[in-house]
């Protein structure tokens, strides 16, 4: 139970991490909307557990957080990328895209043997 | 560096942390807003749109305390307040909680108290430098059987000495006695006291306090007589005063000069060792260059980089050698074999000491056990406040804690109080253990506490788990509604309790066989006939040494003397004289020749013990009398070669024939050797409790050769209380010669029980740790049960008022009880018929698989089952049936 939270709040934290790197500030109920977006409806968060995530990123300094006002003219907190969290961004996609790649050989290896 | 600012911002996050959780609660909401205005434009009715919104959030309590647990430190901050908690709930139950602190810290104290034995006695290296490399040498009587090692002669040493290689020193030792005179106002006394090789102490690698040690001239036939002191004897004697050194000293009334002092901490072989003299001065003149007398102890200290195997394979090597050079002529041993030093001075007590950590482990499972069955009752009846707190978002990690933290507090109050036991119970046991080796150094020590502290936390942890897994785990909702029905019980949580039982009664039958066996062993070694009687038996020893007693009519003097005044003695009905008592140890054999067998095969060697008795020793200690007679007032002197043998010395060497007439040809006298008339037959005494009889034969301790008649028991039967004769006696000695000081003045029953004390020992110890068991065991038996018929009351009376008899609620109440005993007494007479094999070697005439113990075992268990569970089943047949449903 714990373990998968672990490994889900990695890949989360990735995910925020891209979102806020490609469509700029978002408050918390944005960022949630746009990830079950993008990830064509197939992911269904619920929205309580991106804030544990995002605190953590807050915490080691990838994003930073702001008052501000939506578009719907509700008080919402902002969160935006900071210098760290692009170097973050860009070192973790590296990462995981090679994980993926190294995948992608053995399970390609399993359907041929 | 992301994880060092995390750090940080968690840091100020402790110390401001409302204004996080207002923030966190103002975010949350806003969340909550905007889904709920997405919702509502979805078409949705706002009641809809806000449900919808908050199933989709989560539970906002829960993401406050996941969010909650990051900001801060989760575990720091949740173990103070776990702590505080605990306290309170622990406070709150203080019948309770005295119980559970007091069975662990006997279980912990118990663990502590023997480990700290077992480390100091078994495990701590000897205090010498590199002890490692020190081993005890024994030569060995016969190559193909590993256990006839023996102790060595001189002459196998010395030769030892020139061949070997492998060994840096090897030195030779054995005990000795001796009378030391009255000086500056101080009574005679008898010393015990070593005899070693010069090079004894260097090999230990032991160096004086003060002085020197001996050299090879003064370890010399005819040097002038040196001593080295141990520090006792100085500081008891000598008041610690340096100007001992260069003095001389009175022993067997000679005068020795002190060279040395040895330091306190050395205790080799053991602490009563008052003083050590040069072994060619100390050991008699005939035995240094024998090959025959085997009266040494050997210690050796094996080269650096050398091969243990091959240096004791060199020693072997030449002993074989001595063995064929003799070739049968002589008692000669075939070779050698090598133990490390610390093995062979705690190899008496080793597996005793082994069967009592075991014992004492058990007695802690058990502990840990009950306290675990005790929390779960605890936790049972907290289940709903339990539920009521998952409810409100505590993790389950978090409740898993919080159980933990309060069987760890009990634990460590406990292992407080098993610490302050344990203080207690080392001090007890090595001032009360008499055969304890190495007693003198064994202390509660950082590696004792450290290991107090690791069983504290791992019982804390062994016995809390469970519990708090239990209780934390299933479905809340279930809990909740449970709460509010009685019926049903947790079905559960009383498998668990009866699961936690059979493991404690498994183990308890475990504990009670050992004990069983154990303490059958102890009666039979004290039911051992000894041969005599031991009761109203006095005896005590004094040795007639030095020139006062060098001629033979001295000592036939003194000892006439005192036995006509003894006899005298207002109380005694008889007394005798003899050199060793049976029961007081082997002393030291012969060898015989029976002339009237003559054509033996060479090689072939005969032994038997010997003794030396007066003419009324037998009849002062009811040996029986089987052929022939006792000796007579004239044999003596000169006169006295005469010899009266055991049963076991017939059976084994005159197995068809008539013993009287015939004659045994002993070295007694002369090296030698004369013959010796047999005139009776006694019957078997035993030289040691637990020991089997052998051949013995007693000489007239009238021929008075010093030496040989010197060594003297003096036996006195009397009509009662004889231990009130010993002063008048002790007069009667110092009257005759106020320079002879008395030593070990026992009954024989005091005898008889120092012989048995390690048995005794071990038997009453684990009896004591299993009834402690089974007491335990009982009141667990009886919690659960006593709890289940709580639980089943509504059921109960349902049963009754549906027409149920009482006696079958009764039995049916009993059978649940008892079926946890029952099959944790299998398991357990499983695991004890496994596991009993181990002790077998510290069992006397008692079978490891015994039945009588088993069964009695299984009896005991059964009945205390059964008294444990009459009470509750009892209690559930008399429930009123209409109350039982009324208090639905």
């Amino acid at each position: 139970m714990q373990q998968k939270t672990e490994v889900w709040l990695g890949t989360l934290s990735l995910m925020i991490l891209k979102t806020l790197g490609t469509m700029g500030p978002q408050h918390g109920y944005g960022l949630a909307r746009r990830i079950e977006q993008i990830s064509g409806d197939r992911l269904l968060l619920n929205y309580g557990t991106l804030y544990p995530a995002l605190l953590k990123l807050e915490q080691e300094g990838a994003i930073a957080s702001e008052w501000g006002v939506s578009d719907n003219n509700r008080r919402a907190k902002f969160y935006q990328l900071t210098r760290a969290g692009r170097k973050q961004l860009e070192h973790e996609t590296r990462e995981w895209r090679q994980t993926n790649a190294i995948m992608a050989r053995f399970l390609a290896l399993s359907e041929e043997g | 560096m992301g994880k060092f600012r995390a750090l940080c911002s968690q840091f100020r996050a402790i110390i401001d942390r409302k204004d996080s959780d207002q923030d966190l609660t103002d975010e949350l909401e806003s969340v909550v807003q905007m889904h709920v205005d997405d919702n509502l434009r979805a078409g949705m009715t706002l009641a809809e749109a806000r449900r919808q919104a908050l199933i989709r959030l989560g539970g906002v309590e829960q993401v406050r305390q996941a969010v909650r647990d990051r900001t801060g430190f989760p575990s720091f901050e949740g173990f103070g307040r776990d702590l505080k908690y605990a306290a309170r709930a622990l406070s709150r139950t203080p019948g309770f909680t005295t119980v559970a602190i007091l069975i662990m810290a006997i279980g912990i104290g118990a663990s502590v108290s023997l480990f700290t034995v077992v480390h100091s006695i078994l495990l701590r290296p000897l205090p010498f430098p590199r002890p490692d490399r020190l081993v005890a040498i024994y030569s060995q009587d016969d190559l193909s059987k590993p256990d006839s090692d023996n102790n060595t002669a001189s002459g196998d040493f010395y030769d030892w000495q020139k061949s070997s290689h492998g060994y840096e020193q090897m030195a030779i030792w054995r005990i000795t006695g001796y009378n030391m005179s009255a000086n500056g106002g101080q009574l005679p006394e008898f010393l015990n006291a070593g005899a070693c090789s010069w090079n004894f102490f260097s090999t230990l690698g032991v160096g004086p306090v003060l002085g020197r040690w001996f050299t090879p001239a003064d370890d010399n036939l005819g040097a002038a007589r040196t001593t080295v002191l141990s520090w006792s004897f100085f500081e008891r004697r000598f008041n610690r005063d340096p100007a001992v050194l260069g003095s001389t000293i009175r022993l067997n009334g000679q005068m020795y000069t002190v060279i040395g002092v040895l330091p306190a901490w050395f205790q080799y072989p053991d602490p009563k060792i008052q003083l050590w003299v040069p072994w060619q001065i100390g050991a008699p003149s005939h035995i240094l260059w024998s090959h025959y007398d085997h009266w040494g102890h050997v210690v050796a200290r094996l080269k650096p980089g050398a091969y243990a195997p091959a240096a004791i394979q060199e020693i072997s090597a030449t002993q074989h050698r001595i063995y064929l050079r003799f070739n049968g002529t002589g008692p000669v041993e075939q070779g050698a074999i090598a133990r490390p030093l610390l093995q062979d001075m705690v190899g008496d007590v080793k597996t005793a000491l082994y069967v009592l950590l075991a014992a004492v482990v058990c007695l802690l499972l058990i502990a840990c056990l009950n306290l675990s069955n005790l929390l779960v009752a605890r936790s049972a009846a907290r289940r709903r406040e339990l539920a009521i707190r998952t409810a409100l978002g505590s993790s389950r990690l978090g409740l898993i804690r919080q159980q933990l933290m309060e069987s760890l507090l009990i634990c460590i109050a406990g292992g407080f109080a098993g610490l302050l036991f344990a203080t207690m119970g080392t001090h007890w046991l090595t001032s009360h253990w008499e055969e304890l080796p190495r007693a003198y150094g064994v202390r509660l020590d950082n590696t004792a506490i450290a290991f107090a502290l690791g069983i504290t936390l791992l019982a804390g942890i062994l016995a809390g788990l469970l519990p708090a897994l239990s209780a934390s785990g299933g479905n809340v909702i279930l809990a909740l509604q449970e709460g509010s029905r009685g019926i049903g019980g947790s079905a559960a949580r009383t498998s668990m309790r009866k699961t936690l039982l059979t493991g404690e009664v498994a183990l308890t039958v475990v504990l009670l066989v050992a004990a069983g066996l154990l303490f059958k062993s102890f009666l039979r070694l004290r039911g051992v006939d000894l041969g005599c009687t031991t009761k109203n038996v006095l005896t005590m020893n004094y040795f007639l040494r030095g020139d006062k007693y060098s001629k033979p009519e001295q000592i036939v003097s003194f000892d006439t003397q005192l036995l006509e005044k003894v006899r005298h003695l207002h109380g005694v009905e008889a007394a005798g004289l003899t050199n060793v008592v049976p029961g007081d140890g082997f002393y030291g054999d012969h060898e015989i020749w029976i002339p009237e067998h003559p054509g033996e095969a060479p090689g072939e060697h005969h032994f038997a013990a010997y003794r030396t008795a007066d003419p009324d020793y037998f009849s002062t200690l009811e040996i029986p009398l089987i052929r022939g007679r006792f000796f007579s007032e004239n044999e003596r002197l000169d006169h006295d070669k005469y010899v009266i043998v055991n049963q076991e010395l017939v059976r084994e060497f005159f197995p068809a024939e008539d013993p009287i007439g015939k004659h045994l040809r002993v070295e007694w006298r002369t090296p030698e050797g004369e013959n010796y008339e047999i005139v009776g037959v006694v019957g078997d005494t035993t030289y040691q409790i637990g020991r089997d009889v052998t051949p013995m034969m007693w000489f007239p301790i009238l021929g008075g050769i010093p030496g040989n008649s010197g060594d003297s028991a003096l036996v006195v039967r009397g009509a009662k209380d004889v231990m009130s004769l010993a002063t008048p006696i002790q007069k009667i000695i110092a009257s005759l010669d106020p320079e002879l000081p008395v030593k070990n003045i026992l009954t024989m029953e005091q005898i008889v029980g120092e012989s048995t004390a390690t048995s005794s020992f071990t038997a009453t110890l684990v009896l004591s740790f299993a009834g402690l068991s089974l007491l335990l065991a009982a009141v667990g038996l009886y919690g659960v049960l006593a709890y289940l018929v709580t639980q089943r009351t509504p059921e109960i009376g349902i049963r009754m008022a549906l027409g149920a008899e009482r006696e079958s609620v009764m039995r049916l109440m009993l059978l649940d009880g008892l079926r946890p005993a029952l099959i944790g007494l299998g398991l357990g007479i499983g695991a004890s018929l496994a596991v009993t094999r181990l002790i077998r070697s510290v069992l006397y005439g008692t079978s490891p698989l015994d039945a009588s113990v088993f069964l009695g075992v299984i009896v005991i268990l059964l009945l205390s089952s059964i008294a444990a569970c009459l009470l509750p089943a009892w209690r559930a047949a008399h429930i009123d049936a209409v109350n039982a449903l009324r208090a639905e």
